[in-house]
């Protein structure tokens, strides 16, 4: 069951970061005063990919709340460092990013450091 | 951060990033310990989650973590990415070590181990330089 939870949490992480990146970049650049924050706002209204990236975070959090709930901490918060290996992978694979050598193998550093706290 | 940087503004994101850790650690602990105290079990059910929110420990813990959240924004317009992300990585170290001392998990060796690679791992991958919508625009 925990696998399920951390792949549900993980899954829905990297999910809401690429729906967010996606439209922000159709968005274009925002700021963080309080015009920009409420134009934000606007932004998250007016386009669905943003408002189905929140409802990522939603699932996310809730899969880390059940997690918790039955697993120690230092195996939940660890465990969500999974979603480096999979937005590393996604990012080459969806978004054609180019991925140095530097971040491919901090990913791999990551899955091997996921795979000890699990075992 | 810019390389000629004021101390005082240096001291700033130092705090600022302190102060995100901490809230975070404080956040995930507070979180764990009151669903660990919760009597329901979480299913796909929703409506366990919403009663949840009304533990006071579990409600404690999003605050913290809403706060964290709206302190990592603030601190991203303050400092670069690759700047904070590898710093903010210590964070899995950190719940490792709460767990152990306020939830009294067994940390084994192991763990440990796998929780410091993935500590390094993430700050070798938060430190790659990332590219700018800014320098695809010219």
């Amino acid at each position: 069951m925990k696998w399920i939870l951390v792949t549900l949490m993980v899954v829905a992480t990297v999910l809401s970061d690429l729906l967010q990146s996606h439209e922000m970049k159709r968005a274009g650049r925002q700021s963080v005063d309080a015009r920009g924050l409420m134009r934000l706002l606007r932004e998250i209204a007016r386009r669905r990919f943003l408002i189905l990236a929140i409802g990522c975070m939603a699932v996310s959090f809730f899969s880390f709340m059940a997690l918790v709930q039955t697993e120690p901490l230092s195996f939940a918060v660890p465990a969500s460092a999974t979603s480096f290996v999979l937005e590393t992978l996604l990012a080459k694979v969806v978004l054609r990013e180019r991925i140095g050598m530097r971040r491919a193998v901090g990913a791999g550093i990551v899955l091997c450091g996921v795979i000890l706290v699990g075992g | 951060m810019p390389a000629k940087t004021k101390p005082g503004a240096i001291l700033r994101v130092w705090g600022i990033l302190f102060l995100f850790i901490a809230l975070k650690a404080a956040g995930n602990l507070s979180l764990a310990w009151g669903m660990k105290h919760f009597p329901l079990v979480m299913s796909a059910n929703p409506i366990p989650y919403i009663q949840a929110m009304f533990n006071p420990f579990v409600a404690l813990g999003v605050v913290a973590l809403i706060l964290a959240l709206l302190i990592r924004m603030a601190l991203l317009s303050l400092a670069d990415l690759s700047y904070v992300l590898p710093v903010t990585a210590v964070g899995y170290v950190i719940a490792a070590f709460m767990g152990k001392t306020f939830l009294s998990e067994v940390v084994s060796g192991q763990r440990w181990l796998g929780t410091i690679l993935i500590f390094a791992g993430a700050a070798l991958v938060s430190s790659t330089a990332p590219s700018t919508t800014g320098s695809q625009a010219k």
